[in-house]
């Protein structure tokens, strides 16, 4: 096991883990605002990964592919936002999983109606298709360095927008005390739709971003989502920072988890052993670390709520 | 004097509750149709259905087991299905090891699953709300890898069973013998959770669906009453399981995804959540349905999204709750 | 009253505390309560009396301090184990079960005291030992029979106060909360409420917050005045009565009623 090896796999942990934040934010900021559940985020992510992937494959350019991703799945999450959210926001917490579980059902097949069942690819940029060389040994994808540069910006930009605009003072405003806010002149159904469609262009963002490393595929989204469920119950509902820590942590766990484990498990047991219980271990690694975690903060490791 | 209060006026959610023919008469009614039906459905070429009939009858008491957590007890678990899943795997599982005797399988398939229930359980049961509804949906995926992961045992494929499980007197094998076991089993285990939802257990259940909070100001154990539920209904969930292993003579991992969890969850809200039948006519609406949208097209999820949506914008109450109230 | 250095108190409470951030809700709050007292606890808006009553019946967690029930230590207790060592409570905003029947209300308080919660199959209509003891809880509280099959949240606000404190009472604790049990009652329903825990004087420790001076000094046999989280003084009503810092801080406006 080289150093390189280690090297490549905590920066594929810190990719996944970013792309997870992503979707992590959203959905936090759509939870924590609006005081929905929304599993169709997931959703979300898979329209911006068919709308990235048909869009390269018509136009060949990259960038048209991540700005259409963002822009049709905004539009998406805004008629969503108009046609079905708002009304959910006053129900209770199983009306609102039920609801966009629906979503995900018609979701799922609509997809499946226009692309087929089958995964469909998305091509990288030629341009950054090739490794570079990080250190002299040491080569990495390109494309995945992309990945974390453009996912440490929106989370620089997010955590700015939440603690120094005038527009993120309003989102905690409208989060802590939503009749407060309106008295004060916030005009709460616009502050809803705005956050709910910068929810959905996030996650698109991810799912254009990882469009070409991914299976594309009809229920990528409920796969994803589960994913960032456990992030943000580790790091704590509600809790920007929280799904910050939480993703990052569940994309190290689950990458390095997935590369060294089988590895591991075979400097202790008989090959026989490591090679049955390695995967399985792999497999679940995030989820018992979420029960380690719950076992000691029930809240999560940073709960915004008290 | 004191009155002796009459019972039948108000329900413990407030409505008035429904006369007689509907809680008494029409259920029974019903029974005694299902025990006809193998009988008569030849008659009318629609022997076929019998399977079918069957097939409705374990998702209903599936269903009507995260019913009594959900509806009574007013846990949103969206994780139910890996009790189900689980105790479908140990029939196959042990069936596959040449262990296949009812009487000693059924029993483990239940133990499993509330042993399953009881570690899933005791960490989640702490939490409320959201966080959940997240964690139990968390767990149940993490069971789902884990029997993907079990490659002894047919990994995502599944495995099929070589032959049902063995009983003394019964031949399961035969449709009819075995639809009238299962009828049997449902219609015990209904009656089961019939008596507790009227028992103190099912009371105090019932108030802490209703105001938890006061519930731990007048003393109760809270998180223990709690556990003791999501065990009993995990068995149970685990004893449907065994059937459907011994109905299809073939268990999956996707036994036990989310999805087939939220549809336990969609079943219960569509027949009428914290109704008494509300798991057996959601299960029997649901997979009726979805015979009678395959019939269509293959995109059949989709006019189930659409149906459900409007169930869950218009109709909260469920089939059963319409019915209701258009006769109270 | 010449007797009191002989009995030891119900409840004592030695230097409880609590913060939240920069408030100190509760702050070195020592009181204690004799059996069959009523112990009234005063104080403006603010204060920190509902979180005191919070802490005392284990809903929150106190920072530092210590709490007896009858000679137990329930400070690092839970709720439920309060419960159990003799302690009720009673809400200040009223927390009944909305949608059952008032006598379902009745019924679930009374059932918490009356043996074990994991009786599965017995049902629940035919326990008439239960329905008698809700039933007498009901006439001991004042709870007419022509409202028990009411759902309780369609109960006028004076009547649902009258279960909200038949809630309490009905575990017949050794020490009884009461946060404003008066909360938002017109002078009838006070009056009558008064004149229910008045007849049940001598049968609890009662702790008593309220800002209705009349019911406060017509039932207290002491006073506790609670400003900013602290105890400023206690005593008898005269001798709260006479008390200047007392005065000055809470009953210059409303000492006058």
């Amino acid at each position: 096991m080289s150093g390189t090896l280690i090297a490549e796999q905590l920066l594929n942990g810190l990719q996944f883990g970013l792309m997870l934040f992503l979707i992590a934010a959203g959905l936090t900021l759509v939870f924590g605002i609006l005081d929905i559940l929304n599993v169709a985020h997931g959703s979300l992510y898979m329209a911006g990964a068919y709308v990235a992937a048909q869009t390269m494959q018509v136009t060949g350019s990259f960038v048209a592919a991540v700005l259409m991703a963002a822009v049709i799945t905004g539009l998406v999450g805004l008629v969503l936002e108009l046609l079905l959210v708002r009304k959910l926001v006053v129900r209770d917490h199983l009306a609102q999983v039920l609801g966009t579980f629906a979503v995900i059902l018609i979701a799922n097949d609509v997809v499946k109606m226009i692309w087929g069942p089958a995964p469909i690819m998305m091509n990288m940029p030629s341009s950054l298709a090739g490794p570079v060389s990080l250190l002299p040994d040491f080569l990495y994808p390109a494309y995945r360095l992309l990945i974390i540069a453009v996912g440490l910006a929106v989370a620089l930009g997010l955590y700015l927008f939440v603690t120094r605009t005038r527009a993120g003072v309003l989102v905690r405003a409208g989060a802590s005390n939503r009749q407060m806010a309106t008295l004060m002149g916030v005009r709460v159904p616009v502050l809803f739709m705005g956050v709910f469609v910068l929810g959905a262009v996030l996650a698109a963002l991810a799912g254009a971003l990882l469009g070409p490393i991914t299976a594309i595929q009809a229920g990528m989204g409920e796969q994803i989502l589960i994913l960032v469920l456990v992030c943000i119950v580790i790091g704590g509902i509600g809790s920007m920072r929280g799904a910050f820590v939480g993703a990052l942590l569940v994309g190290f766990v689950d990458t390095a988890g997935r590369a060294f484990l089988p590895t591991l498990l075979k400097l202790f047991f008989s090959p026989a052993v490591a090679s049955s219980v390695g995967p399985t271990l792999a497999a679940i690694s995030i989820y018992i670390l979420m029960a380690v975690v719950l076992v000691f903060r029930p809240a999560g490791l940073f709960p915004a709520r008290g | 004097m004191t009155r002796r209060s009459n019972p039948s006026v108000a329900r413990s959610d407030g409505t008035p509750a429904a006369p007689r023919w509907i809680t008494v008469w029409l259920p029974l009614g019903c029974l005694l149709l299902l025990v006809l039906f193998p009988l008569i459905a030849p008659l009318f070429d629609l022997g076929f259905y019998v399977s079918f009939v069957r097939r409705v009858l374990i998702y209903a008491l599936a269903a009507s087991s995260l019913n009594f957590i959900l509806g009574y007890g007013g846990m949103v678990a969206l994780g139910h299905a890996a009790f189900f899943g689980a105790g479908a795997y140990v029939v196959a599982i042990l069936s596959a090891q040449g262990y296949s005797q009812a009487i000693l399988v059924w029993p483990l398939a239940m133990l499993v699953a509330g042993v399953l229930a009881f570690l899933i359980g005791a960490i989640s049961l702490r939490t409320r709300g959201v966080y959940f509804i997240m964690i139990t949906l968390a767990f149940a995926q993490m069971v789902f890898y884990l029997f993907i992961s079990l490659r002894q045992y047919g990994g995502e494929d599944g495995i099929n069973l070589s032959a049902p499980s063995t009983l003394p007197t019964l031949n399961l094998s035969n449709d009819t013998q075995f639809y009238y076991l299962v009828l049997g089993i449902v219609a015990a285990s209904l009656w089961l959770m019939h008596c507790m939802v009227n028992s103190r257990f099912g009371r105090a259940l019932q108030g802490i669906r209703e105001n938890e909070t006061r519930m731990q100001a007048l003393g109760y154990p809270v998180l223990q009453i709690k556990l003791v539920a999501f065990v009993f209904a995990g068995a149970l969930a685990g004893l449907a399981g065994a059937l459907l292993a011994n109905h299809n003579l073939f268990v999956s991992p996707s036994l036990m995804h989310w999805t087939a969890s939220a549809n336990l969850i969609i079943m219960v809200i569509v027949g009428g959540i914290g109704l008494r039948f509300g798991g057996v006519v959601g299960a029997a609406v649901m997979l009726l349905l979805e015979e009678f949208l395959r019939l269509y097209t293959e995109y059949w999820h989709l006019p189930m999204g659409v149906l459900l949506l409007v169930i869950v914008l218009f109709a909260p109450r469920g089939v059963a709750g319409v019915f209701l109230r258009r006769t109270t | 009253m010449n007797t009191r250095s002989e009995i030891s108190p119900t409840l004592v409470a030695t230097q409880l505390s609590k913060r939240y951030g920069a408030l100190q809700a509760c702050d070195q709050v020592s009181l204690s309560v004799f059996p069959g007292e009523i112990h009234a606890l005063i104080g403006p808006n603010g204060a920190g009396k509902s979180t005191l009553i919070n802490v005392l019946s284990g809903a929150v967690a106190a920072d530092s301090g210590s709490l007896l029930i009858n000679g137990h230590d329930v400070t690092r207790a839970s709720e439920q184990q309060r419960v159990a060592a003799g302690l009720s409570r009673s809400y200040q905003i009223t927390n009944i079960f909305q949608t059952s029947s008032v006598l379902d209300n009745l019924l679930l308080a009374v059932q918490a005291q009356q043996g074990t919660q994991f009786s599965f199959l017995r049902s629940r209509a035919r326990d008439t030992a239960l329905r008698q003891a809700a039933q007498d809880l009901a006439h001991e509280c004042s709870i007419d029979i022509s409202l028990w099959d009411l759902p309780a949240g369609t109960l006028p606000h004076g009547e649902q106060r009258k279960l909200e404190f038949a809630l309490a009472w009905a575990a017949r604790p050794a020490v009884l909360l009461l946060d404003e049990p008066m909360a938002g009652m017109g002078p009838d329903e006070t009056l009558r409420l008064t004149q229910l825990i008045e007849s049940l004087r001598g049968r609890a420790a009662m702790l008593l917050v309220e800002h209705d001076m009349q019911a406060v000094f017509r039932l207290a046999d002491r006073i506790s005045v609670l400003v900013y989280g602290r105890v400023i003084a206690t005593g008898t009503p005269e001798e709260i009565r006479a008390n200047d810092a007392v005065r000055q801080a809470y009953l210059g406006d409303e000492g006058a009623q």
